[in-house]
């Protein structure tokens, strides 16, 4: 077991976390290839948070491993994990709210010593020109969608081998969404940053995505190529909401049931 | 003349209320709770002083002495909150208000065991100098414990605005979690805060020393005054905590000169309960709603 492919960032393997009595996760396996964005599904409560506070070290795993990198991380504290290459996007932003967003992005740069950080903030602003013109401002008085792109950017500042995304679309706008998935995707292929996204949108999700994997009460009930989930009549029923047009009112709903079950 | 020569006394008293309250602020900052031993850290700043600078003892020209002191409350806090604090991390805050109070009892009766009951002065070479200026009389140590206070605002000021590690703490204390996730070794950054915390009592109790007498039980008063202080300010702020701890120094003066007798002990209380009926947050409340 654990044969380290060297196109793999990162391994789990059956990892069990735990909330205190409650088994949030139940044997969790995925893999994250190299230079992909890997997104989980799932409603909620399935364990998608739980699995990226477990990654990131934020959380311990009850059993089961986590390799970064070829190298077992699981039980290692987050300030480590981020000075090994990993980036956590959290879930609801999280920025600092009294620091300007300058500071919030050299706060990203924290475990960084050389010289090139200057240079990366003036990249973020490239991707996210609005905290260009909103620099000196503090984080805390952006918009929902502004303090998204600042969360992102400062992920991004530690150049990281590897970013975790938790629900980048919470609570904005389906415009803004479409314009955050587009700048995802960028950064993904212009940049080369290995992504591991959780979303409840599965739609964009999956469109974005080249793999996906669907959680459900903490272990993963499916895992394909991203355009494969996505044709998935399972995947149209139960996250894309429907799919079967005016058949919908002939079919018998109730009868139908997931496959996985 | 009268009134001005209050204010100047008032004020010099405040800035080391003022200056404990800052340490109160910059724990409940890193820590998310209020330490009891505060004004305890003060005193045994204060010994330490004393012990390095009277001739009797360690005999340090004052300067020295005072870093001496800083340096060794600053060590000591930092041990505490690396041995002692942090193996209640994660406990109710309650935990750690006992335990606070406790290392405050602690401290007491160490200073007493080392030091003795009885009270001391610390030596200064300004001691009983006074400056007369125009029609103002005015002690030498007044004004430099503003000085000195206004000096230690500054490079304050400075360290957490400018300073990679001063940035970090304050990240930390605004998003702990987030800090985590930003590389910042969060348990290590608290228990410099509690070092710099203990560096500033220092710096309080050995500029209180120079004024007055130090006996082991002068913190529990001390604190309870300067907690006053964080209050107004709207524990949390650290010029907040400043104004705080000016606002009840010179309140104090004021209706021990003006008010019958008895009632400079209570004026401090009863501004921090105005403040607190009409800003409930204190004066320089930092309350940031979430947004989602």
């Amino acid at each position: 077991m654990n044969v380290q492919t060297p196109e793999n960032v990162m391994e789990v393997r059956n990892v069990e976390t735990f909330y205190g009595p409650i088994m949030a996760l139940r044997g969790v396996s995925i893999d994250v290839p190299k230079g992909k964005i890997v997104t989980i599904l799932g409603a909620n409560g399935a364990g998608k948070t739980t699995l990226m506070k477990t990654v990131s070290g934020a959380l311990d795993p009850e059993k089961g491993t986590v390799s970064f990198l070829g190298e077992r991380v699981d039980g290692q504290e987050p300030d480590q994990m981020v000075r090994r290459g990993l980036a956590h996007v959290p879930e609801g932003r999280e920025v600092f709210p009294f620091l300007s967003v300058e500071e919030n992005l050299k706060l990203g740069a924290y475990t960084r010593r050389d010289r090139e950080i200057g240079a990366d903030i003036e990249m973020c602003y490239q991707y996210f020109p609005i905290l260009k013109e909103r620099r000196a401002q503090q984080a805390g008085t952006l918009s929902g969608g502004q303090q998204q792109m600042l969360a992102i950017g400062r992920g991004l500042m530690a150049r990281p081998k590897l970013m975790l995304l938790d629900e980048p679309s919470l609570g904005l706008s389906p415009l803004l969404v479409q314009e955050i998935f587009g700048i995802i995707r960028r950064l993904n292929e212009e940049q080369g940053v290995t992504m591991l996204l959780v979303e409840q949108n599965a739609q964009i999700a999956l469109n974005t995505a080249d793999y996906g994997y669907v959680l459900e009460i903490g272990r993963i009930v499916m895992a394909n190529d991203a355009s494969v989930l996505l044709a998935s009549e399972d995947i149209q029923e139960f996250y894309l909401g429907g799919g079967h047009g005016t058949k919908q009112r002939d079919q018998k709903r109730w009868k139908r049931k997931k496959t996985w079950r | 003349m009268d009134a001005l020569q209050l204010l100047i006394g008032g004020v010099a008293n405040g800035c080391i209320y003022g200056l404990v309250a800052l340490g109160f602020v910059l724990i409940y900052k890193a820590s998310e709770a209020v330490n009891f031993a505060q004004g305890d850290m003060l005193m045994f700043g204060a010994f330490l002083g004393i012990a390095f600078i009277n001739e009797d003892r360690g005999d340090l020209p004052f300067l020295l002495g005072l870093v001496a002191a800083s340096l060794c409350l600053g060590l000591i806090a930092y041990a505490l909150d690396r041995f002692v604090l942090r193996a209640i991390f994660g406990q109710p805050q309650f935990a750690m208000v006992v335990l606070t109070i406790a290392l405050g009892f602690v401290l007491r009766f160490v200073a007493g065991t080392i030091w003795g009951y009885d009270p001391v002065s610390l030596e200064t070479p300004f001691a009983g100098e006074i400056l007369s200026l125009g029609g103002l009389t005015l002690a030498v140590a007044d004004l430099l414990i503003i000085l000195a206070t206004c000096g230690l605002t500054f490079v304050l000021w400075l360290f957490f605005g400018r300073t990679r590690l001063g940035v970090a703490m304050q990240a930390s204390s605004q998003n702990q979690m987030a800090a985590y996730y930003m590389g910042i070794p969060v348990k290590r950054v608290n228990s410099i805060v509690w070092g710099l915390s203990g560096v500033v009592s220092a710096i309080a109790g050995v500029l209180f020393a120079a004024k007055g007498a130090v006996e082991p039980s002068v913190g529990l008063l001390f604190g309870i005054k300067a907690f006053a202080a964080a209050v107004i300010g709207g524990f949390g702020s650290l010029p907040g905590a400043l104004l705080g701890g000016l606002l009840i120094g010179v309140i104090e003066q004021f209706a021990a000169r003006y008010a019958p007798s008895g009632y400079s002990q209570i004026a401090p209380y009863a501004l921090m309960l105005l403040v607190l009926i009409l800003r409930p947050g204190g004066l320089f409340a930092q309350i940031a709603q979430k947004k989602v």
